[in-house]
């Protein structure tokens, strides 16, 4: 009973979604590193090195992809799915269903999760394939059939698969606990992108650094090219999976109490 | 169906939105049938109806509907449904789509969830506009999918806040036969409403609330009767209605005499209900009057909530 109620609410949801125009700033985030990739490919006739595209699309990745594209991007999924019924006065349809809360919780990060892992993890495919077509069609084959290119595409899909878990989690949290989910994000996202700056112990406190440690090309130079005490695989993900357990039981706890603070007209 | 003992039951419920006052000191159980909460705008009828359905939680007290809380959601929200006030939908939800997710959430199976959307949007008349998206539906329609929501899981509670808003007259008809035969089924069926010859139609029982308080509840007749200091009143439509004033003017426990201004009736007002009719009937019956009618004029859930309330019952009600 209740993995079907989880299915009918991600359903519900995904379909509120494409229909309340809620896709649009999401969608324009995905489409913004294809697009750039596009322009680069566009305007840029020099072919570059294959090594060197690895290395742009490194750069990009982390510092756009990651730490810009997928965490706003999700701020804008998940802190919505709870507060943005609240803000349309709808949440009683859900409160009046014999859904456990957990359950609902479930459903709409399960719909959250789909969408944002649709959008970003697509987008971070199609702009690695595409930044790596820029010289022709034999030099990618060779780099994603014969070289480390599907290994790595694998990788930056996963990594961002796991930053939406990661963040959405903490974003549909703020969005139970804030009502205006903006200042939280900003929050996040400052956070976020000031962790290299942080002791190696506060580092540990943030999806990114568990991302960071495991993407499979590594900044050269800059801010992020270095990591104190970077997790292993295994540490990342099983670190970034309890975390998400962990935010998630938080929200259900905490949609147990929930109440409506609408009134009708 | 058959009622279930436990009914819905507050001991003692109380509901403050930080120092608003929602509902206070609320003891009240609710039986099988239709009941209706009147009150004016913010007696706390809507807050009584969030409670009950588990939309807010008591500060204090206790709410149980049929024996369960909504701290049990399985078992609590698939015995209640509730046509709430709030005139918002999802985004893009078709009528039709609504209900059957709804009821998909109640464990119904697709073709299980499809039928039953059918029967409740057939209920309330809906069946043309079904695939319409909710946002192009007038106010009355909206009123209506609502309704079909409600009833659509067939719960044994219908809580409906002010479920007429927005009908026309014949809806508010087919609603009103619709809620009378769910009543007569066994289901509870709780209504607010501000019209007062409507509910006065259908109540089996009144809770009138004012300002968060429970002020009269119970058979309106009873509720009337309780009401000594108010003198009772009936309207005799007769032949000779200046013979049954003359009659009348002698009784000690008659305070008012009217004949109507027609000639063909008498407004007879006395502070014992059971003396009054007895006198009518022994005038009757020596006279050999020719009765058309005997109306009780002050019976109604309006002049019982302007006793009781001290308002006319007029425009906040």
């Amino acid at each position: 009973m209740s993995i079907e109620q989880i299915g009918v609410v991600a359903g519900f949801e995904i379909r509120k979604f494409r229909a309340g125009r809620k896709w649009f700033f999401p969608l324009l985030l995905a489409a913004a590193p294809v697009s750039l990739v596009s322009l680069l490919l566009i305007f840029d006739p020099r072919p570059p090195s294959n090594s060197q595209i690895t290395q742009v699309f490194a750069v990009m990745f982390q510092t756009f992809m990651l730490r810009l594209m997928t965490l706003f991007g999700c701020a804008l999924v998940f802190a919505h799915l709870y507060r943005g019924d609240m803000v349309t006065r709808t949440i009683h349809f859900y409160l009046l269903t014999p859904v456990r809360r957990e359950v609902l919780v479930a459903g709409k990060y399960l719909a959250g999760l789909l969408i944002t892992c649709a959008l970003y993890g697509g987008s971070v495919a199609v702009a690695n394939i595409l930044i790596h077509s820029a010289n022709g069609s034999a030099v990618a084959e060779a780099h994603f059939f014969g070289g480390p290119g599907t290994r790595e595409l694998l990788s930056y899909v996963g990594i961002a698969v796991l930053a939406c878990l990661g963040y959405g989690s903490v974003f549909m949290l703020t969005g139970f606990l804030f009502k205006n989910p903006a200042v939280p994000a900003a929050f996040v996202l400052v956070w976020e992108s000031a962790n290299v700056f942080l002791p190696a112990a506060l580092q540990k406190f943030s999806v990114v650094h568990y991302l960071q440690s495991i993407v499979p090309v590594p900044i050269p130079v800059g801010p992020f090219a270095f990591i104190t005490s970077p997790a292993s695989v295994f540490e990342s993900v099983t670190g970034l999976g309890l975390f998400t357990v962990a935010v998630l039981i938080v929200n259900g706890l905490l949609i147990r109490k929930a109440e409506i603070n609408y009134v009708s007209d | 169906m058959t009622a279930e003992p436990n009914g819905i039951v507050f001991s003692d419920v109380s509901k403050f939105y930080g120092e608003v006052l929602g509902v206070n000191k609320i003891n009240l159980k609710i039986g099988p049938g239709i009941t209706s909460l009147v009150g004016p705008n913010g007696s706390g009828k809507t807050t009584l109806m969030n409670l009950m359905t588990g939309l807010i939680r008591p500060t204090r007290g206790d709410i149980a509907v049929l024996g369960t809380t909504p701290h049990d959601p399985e078992r609590f929200y698939s015995k209640i449904g509730y046509c709430t006030q709030f005139d918002t939908f999802p985004k893009g939800v078709t009528g039709f789509g609504l209900i059957s997710s709804v009821l998909r959430l109640h464990g119904r199976n697709k073709r299980e969830a499809e039928e039953q959307t059918w029967q409740a949007i057939e209920q309330v008349h809906m069946t043309d506009a079904a695939h319409r998206r909710v946002a192009g539906y007038s106010k009355g329609m909206r009123q209506r999918i609502k309704l079909a929501l409600a009833v659509a899981h067939q719960p044994t509670v219908l809580v409906l806040d002010e479920p007429l808003n927005g009908l026309d007259p014949m809806a508010r008809a087919e609603s009103i036969a619709l809620f009378e035969k769910l009543a007569e089924e066994g289901r509870f069926v709780v209504v607010s409403s501000h019209i007062l010859h409507e509910v006065d139609l259908i109540s089996d029982c009144v809770v009138m609330m004012s300002n968060g308080y429970v002020v009269a509840e119970g058979d309106i007749q009873e509720v009337r009767g309780e009401m000594s200091e108010h003198p009772i009143g009936i309207l005799v439509r007769c032949d000779r209605p200046a013979l049954l004033a003359s009659r009348a003017f002698g009784e000690s426990h008659v305070v008012e005499v009217r004949i109507e201004d027609d000639g063909a009736g008498v407004l007879l007002r006395s502070r014992s209900a059971d003396q009054l009719y007895a006198m009518v009937n022994r005038v009757v019956l020596e006279e050999a009057l020719t009765i058309e009618g005997v109306t009780p004029v002050d019976e109604d859930v309006h002049s019982v909530y302007s006793y009781l309330i001290g308002s006319n019952g007029t425009g906040r009600l």
